[in-house]
């Protein structure tokens, strides 16, 4: 099949200009620009049924909608800080198709009337700011960035920005206050971004893939983009696969592809042929889900079949755990993660993550105690709903899923001691 | 009134001013949610997820906007998780459920999670007693630890933030309300956290460390032992303190402060005091103070306080009786007939400056303010008056800062400022050199030194500026006496008042005219009729002087000449200083501390102060000294009790009109609400019942005739080609005894002289930054230290008062390096 965001898989060289443009490269921002107003934009993002592709799967026709128009100037920004462990898709789509991204987000800026849009990078993407920067100075010199596009009176500029490594700035409300120069912590929602984002002013902030779904879509039509994946889940997405696989990657599938399509199909299935134990959907803030079915592995990857095995597709991340992983391990591994990922702002989550990864660094090394599960699994829950910020709520799912869908994982660990 | 809204708190309807966050309604009334980062002065954040309820709104109608009804009330909806009511600002109809178990499960959790963390080490830690986590643990936290001991974090617990404060790492909860109060409210960013997650700890990246002169507050404002002052660390424990209210008494602000005293060992078991605190007055400091009011304040203890009256026999002094020693200077005082001058200084009350204008009055002498500043008598025509408030002032309000750094002279006025500033207040600055309230500033006049009084007539002229100070609706100048003396700051008093009565802004509230003063009463000596003396060493030549409150002899070399060819000299004052070893007698006098009585501040409020430790030895109230001089000269002057004194006052001095003790203890209801049996919502700073004071009235509210003296000389000198201008500036840590009694503690942040010069005016004379020069001019010599400022202009030198060199007003002087 032929990609739509990973054309560059297809097209030889087409991360530069001339490729780009050649095959039709910007004809659907420059179409948007001249002969569509912003709100007729928005509204064939809308009808497309494209979802955030960060995580949360928020409606994004409808997030450029909520745009407060009362209040000026506008910013987009786009979140490049692709954090998650387990993601890597943002990465491929900037290094091999930069171009189709910076579309998405022209026409996005077009479409929320931002001026300035900024792209957020995680500090390691050094090399890859400085090759966005080439791409958006070859725009500007193309006429597609800069004053006055295409004879008319829309202006836009884009700036590329480094984070300095810290996994909570891809939380969008403290990557603004990270863009703004300040500590990286997320805000107190309300007010959100497209009412209170960069420097206070209404603000958009969407994934990288995102961005790149938008210009197929307005090339093709909402009709054509509704027609792949699934009615909930519309279009495509990249999955990126990875944990005891043999050909770990990101592959471009339309949503509604089982999870054995993905593992064994494209996969090539579990190293040294054993069987799947668990898979995390979205990197590390999955839940686990068991599979100790095989029908489990039949569940179409969309946002509401993937809830159904007791999930979140989120980023669409998935790490194939197999039988040889004990669960006490990897639940140790995603706790010490957040308790070092943990921007220390709210209570629950610094105190939370610190404590959940002493209990289950206790309990990996033999050292944990009979009550030990028990109160791992009650720091969990207390810190549940109590956090400011995702980050701290997803810190308790592995944990969480972990012990009560593995309990004897949990049972042989502690009796080790 | 702003709009209100009314919602359901615990079953309790309240109607509260709309835009309230929901912590903050219920405290209104008396329903405590428990907070730790939210602090009512503070913008929320919601980081500590302490103050987690259940917020439920009342659902509406999409089409209508109507409420939707269910059995005959508004359908109310909760969202599924709890809510921070700290960050929830109050709706019409809204239901908050703080009791539930839901609601307790939340709190509950949020303390076992600080605790996890915390080291529990009340016993010796100086908050508990009054530390909000000590009380809300109580309140609301497990009875049990589930948390292994051993693997609590080990981190610092002396870590020094500065000279002042000290950081316990443990004990800290990273509430950040110390952070936040230097940034948003004070404007000194010098301290912010460190690193992330369970590693997060507060550092201070200025040097001095935390160098701010609002330090103090944070120590207040901390909701656990974390932060705390090295003057009162390991002093004593809160419940062994009592409280008595006081008046700051180190710069004209008058904040309102509570002394806590107890027995003191190390006092030989006296009651000392032990520490300064903030008491809330939302008209004067809010709930702050500055650093030097709360750590400067040694001195009433030193083993160098007077306690005996002496006169001098035979060359030296000796012990004597009250009557001999009073008697002594009666008569002295009765010989000299029009040579009795009397020195009085805005160390003393009200009281006790009313008994000497009394007697000076009633005798052939003249009274004198001791003070290096003029211009008094103008803020007695057209100053504050009833019903002025800083807070009360935003847009609309235009504020003029002239000749006066504030962050140094006034801090609590700089902060009242800047936050007016905030809120929208034009703020004009007028100075000659750069100072810290500049960055608030909407204007910015950068005069020539000499044209003081014409950057303030220029106010008049239809300029930008000049409009956005005619055209406001209110407008307070406050002027000093930064690079000036007594005739340039009198002469730019007067022009000040012109300004302001000219465009309307005199004889209304929150308009009129502010001295920044030395000291903490000048402005009731000016009120009660001294004035200052320009020519004073002339003036004291050859006379009998009677000085109350004042070290003329170490201030000034020329005085002390002059004191020396004095008559006779009888020296009242608390402390032993350079002036009362050349006097004949010398009565010691009570501290503010050991007495009550009244002071006025710049803002013209008269605010009463109460003893809060025992007398020392037998000193006397200055009043009681006075009238008992007065009656051996045959005069009879109330010598006993202040309030009776004071309702003297207030029948003739016309300003004091209707005051009374009585009025000056009433006390209004305030927002916050803090210092009550509550869980230290805001800070462990003192609720105001002893008094919020009264505003005189000015001559103009009394719609009397203002006319203002006009002076028509030039305000000050200006710099001469090849000369170089030394002018007086003021810093608040300066080499006063008040301070340098304190200096151990404050020994970072004094100093010594110093000589600020343009670094091309450095060329010339062949100095450098830091190098040691010897500065002379008019009679008085010694040594600085060079620092370069090149905000400056080339002609003019700065010398800072009270540091070592005595500069009075702007002379030539001459400086040479040191070999």
């Amino acid at each position: 099949m032929e990609h739509i965001l990973l054309r560059h898989r297809d097209i030889a060289e087409f991360n530069t200009l001339n490729v780009y443009k050649k095959n039709d490269g910007f004809a659907a921002y420059k179409n948007a620009v001249t002969k569509m107003t912003p709100t007729e934009v928005t509204q064939v993002v809308k009808d497309s049924g494209l979802r955030g592709r960060g995580g949360a799967g928020f409606p994004t026709g409808m997030k450029w909608s909520f745009i407060d128009n009362k209040n000026w100037p506008h910013y987009i920004v786009a979140n490049a800080d692709e954090s998650e462990p387990g993601t890597f898709k943002d990465r491929e789509i900037m290094e091999g198709n930069p171009f189709q991204f910076l579309e998405g987000l022209a026409i996005a800026c077009y479409a929320v009337g931002a001026n300035v849009a900024y792209i957020y990078l995680r500090g390691e993407f050094w090399e890859l700011a400085a090759f966005l920067d080439e791409k958006i100075a070859e725009m500007e010199k193309e006429g597609y960035l800069g004053d006055k596009l295409f004879g008319g009176e829309y202006s836009l500029r884009m700036y590329t920005h480094l984070g300095a490594g810290a996994y909570i700035c891809g939380e969008e409300t403290a990557m603004l206050e990270s863009l703004e120069g300040k500590r990286g912590q997320p805000r107190v929602r309300p007010p959100f971004p497209p009412s209170y984002g960069l420097y206070g002013k209404p603000t958009v902030i969407n994934n990288v893939e995102t961005f790149a779904n938008v210009p197929p879509i307005l090339a093709r039509g909402a009709n054509w983009y509704k027609s792949l994946g699934t009615a909930d889940s519309a279009g495509v997405k990249v999955f990126s696969l990875s944990g005891r696989v043999r050909k770990p990657g990101n592959y471009e599938l339309p949503f509604g592809t089982t999870f054995r399509e993905l593992i064994y199909t494209y996969g090539g299935g579990v190293q040294d042929s054993r069987s799947v134990k668990a898979i995390m959907p979205a990197g590390a803030s999955s839940s686990l889900i068991l599979v100790n079915d095989e029908k489990v592995l039949d569940t179409p990857m969309d946002y509401a079949s993937v809830r159904t095995i007791g999930g979140d597709l989120g980023s669409a991340s998935v790490i194939v755990i197999d039988d040889t992983v004990p669960i006490d391990w990897l639940v140790n591994k995603t706790v010490h993660f957040f308790n070092h990922e943990s921007c220390g702002k709210c209570t629950p989550c610094r105190e939370g993550t610190y404590w959940m990864s002493n209990i289950t660094e206790r309990i990996r090394e033999g050292r944990g105690v009979a009550g030990d599960v028990d109160l791992l699994l009650n720091v969990a829950k207390q810190m549940q709903g109590k956090c400011l910020c995702a980050l701290g709520e997803f810190s308790t799912m592995a944990v969480v899923t972990g012990i009560e869908r593995f309990p004897e994982d949990f049972k042989k660990a502690v009796s080790k001691a | 009134m702003s709009k209100q809204v009314t919602l359901t708190i615990d079953g309790i309807q309240v109607t509260v001013p709309e835009g309230i966050v929901v912590a903050d309604a219920a405290k209104m009334v008396g329903i405590d949610i428990p907070v730790f980062c939210h602090h009512p002065k503070l913008e929320p954040v919601g980081m500590c997820r302490m103050c987690l309820v259940e917020i439920g709104r009342p659902v509406r109608d999409r089409a209508t906007g109507e409420f939707v009804m269910e059995n005959g009330a508004p359908k109310i909806q909760f969202m599924p998780k709890l809510e921070t009511a700290c960050t929830n600002k109050v709706e019409e109809g809204m239901v908050v459920l703080t009791q539930t178990e839901k609601s307790r499960e939340g709190q509950k959790s949020t303390v076992e999670f600080l605790l996890t963390s915390h080291p529990l080490d009340c016993p010796v830690c100086d908050k508990g007693g009054e530390c909000p986590l000590q009380n809300l643990t109580m309140a609301h936290g497990p009875g049990k630890s589930r948390f292994i001991y051993d693997e609590k974090l080990r981190l610092g617990k002396h870590v020094p933030l500065g000279n002042l404060i000290v950081l316990d790492q443990e004990r800290c909860i990273q509430c950040a309300r110390c952070i936040r109060f230097q940034n948003e409210i004070v404007g000194d960013a010098v301290i912010d956290f460190d690193d992330r997650g369970r590693g997060t700890k507060i550092v201070s990246f200025s040097d001095p460390g935390f160098d701010s002169v609002f330090s103090g507050n944070t120590t207040d404002i901390c909701p656990v032992g974390a932060l705390t002052t090295r003057d009162f660390r390991f002093e004593a424990r809160p419940w062994e303190l009592d409280a008595q209210a006081s008046i700051c008494t180190q710069c004209p602000v008058g904040c309102n402060t509570t002394l806590n005293t107890r027995r003191e060992p190390r006092a030989g078991g006296d009651i000392t005091v032990q520490r300064v605190m903030p008491r809330q007055n939302e008209e004067v400091n809010e709930i702050w103070i500055c650093d030097k009011g709360r750590f400067a304040y040694h001195y009433a203890e030193s083993k160098k306080r007077l306690s005996r009256p002496m006169i001098r026999e035979d060359g030296k002094l000796v012990n004597s009786s009250w009557d001999a020693a009073t008697k002594l200077a009666a008569d002295r005082f009765l010989e000299a007939k029009k040579d009795f001058a009397v020195l009085v200084s805005g160390r003393l009350s009200n009281e006790d400056l009313f008994t000497v204008k009394m007697l000076v009055d009633r005798s052939e002498g003249t009274g004198y303010l001791y003070s290096r500043m003029g211009g008094g008598e103008m803020t007695s025509l057209v100053g504050m008056s009833g019903g002025s408030n800083f807070a009360n002032m935003g847009r609309g309000t235009t504020i003029v800062v002239v000749a006066s750094d504030l962050y140094e002279e006034a801090p609590i006025w700089y902060l009242r400022v800047k936050q007016a500033a905030d809120r929208g207040a034009t703020l004009i600055v007028l100075n000659a050199r750069e100072t810290k309230l500049d960055r608030y500033s909407s204007y910015v006049v950068r005069y020539a030194y000499g044209d003081e009084m014409k950057s303030v007539q220029d106010l008049s002229r239809k300029t930008k500026i000049g409009d956005a100070f005619t055209q406001a609706e209110n407008a307070v100048i406050l002027f000093g006496s930064d690079g000036l003396g007594i005739a340039g700051s009198a002469g730019l008093a007067s022009a000040c008042a012109t300004v302001l009565q000219d465009s309307g802004h005199a004889g209304k509230p929150n308009n009129g005219l502010i001295g920044v003063w030395e000291r903490a009463n000048d402005q009731g000596a000016w009120e009660i009729g001294f004035k200052v003396e320009e020519n004073l060493a002339e003036v004291l030549q050859g006379r009998t002087v009677y000085i109350i409150g004042a070290d003329p002899v170490s201030d000034d070399p020329n005085l002390a000449k002059a004191l020396e060819g004095a008559a006779f000299v009888v020296v009242q004052d608390v402390m032993e200083t350079a002036t009362t070893e050349i006097a004949d007698v010398v009565l010691p006098a009570q501290a503010f501390t050991e007495r009550d009585g009244t002071f006025t501040s710049g803002e013209r409020r008269v605010q009463r102060f109460y003893p809060a430790v025992p007398v020392t030895g037998e000193a006397k109230p200055d009043y009681a000294i006075t009238s008992q001089i007065a009656s051996h000269m045959g005069v009879t002057l109330e010598g006993t009790s202040v309030s009776v004194l004071f309702d003297g006052l207030a029948t003739s001095v016309k300003s004091f009109e209707g005051l009374s003790y009585a009025r000056l203890a009433e006390v209004r209801p305030q927002w916050p609400i803090v210092g009550r049996g509550d869980m230290y919502y805001g800070g462990t700073t003192y609720e105001n019942k002893h008094g919020m004071g009264a505003q005189l009235s000015a001559a103009a509210t009394r719609g009397e005739t203002v006319d203002i003296p006009q002076i028509d000389k030039e305000a000050a000198p200006r710099p001469k080609e090849k000369e170089l201008l030394a002018v007086p500036i003021t810093r608040l840590y300066d080499r006063g005894t008040t301070v340098m009694m304190s200096a151990d503690l404050l020994r970072d942040r004094i100093g010594g002289a110093t000589i600020a010069l343009h670094p091309d005016a450095a060329q010339n004379l062949g100095v450098e930054e830091g190098q040691l020069v010897n500065v002379s001019f008019d009679g008085v010599s010694g040594d600085a230290v060079v620092k370069l400022d090149d905000t400056i202009p080339v002609g003019v030198a700065l010398i800072p008062r009270s540091m070592g060199l005595a500069i009075r007003e702007p002379v030539p002087a001459n400086v040479r390096p040191q070999r």
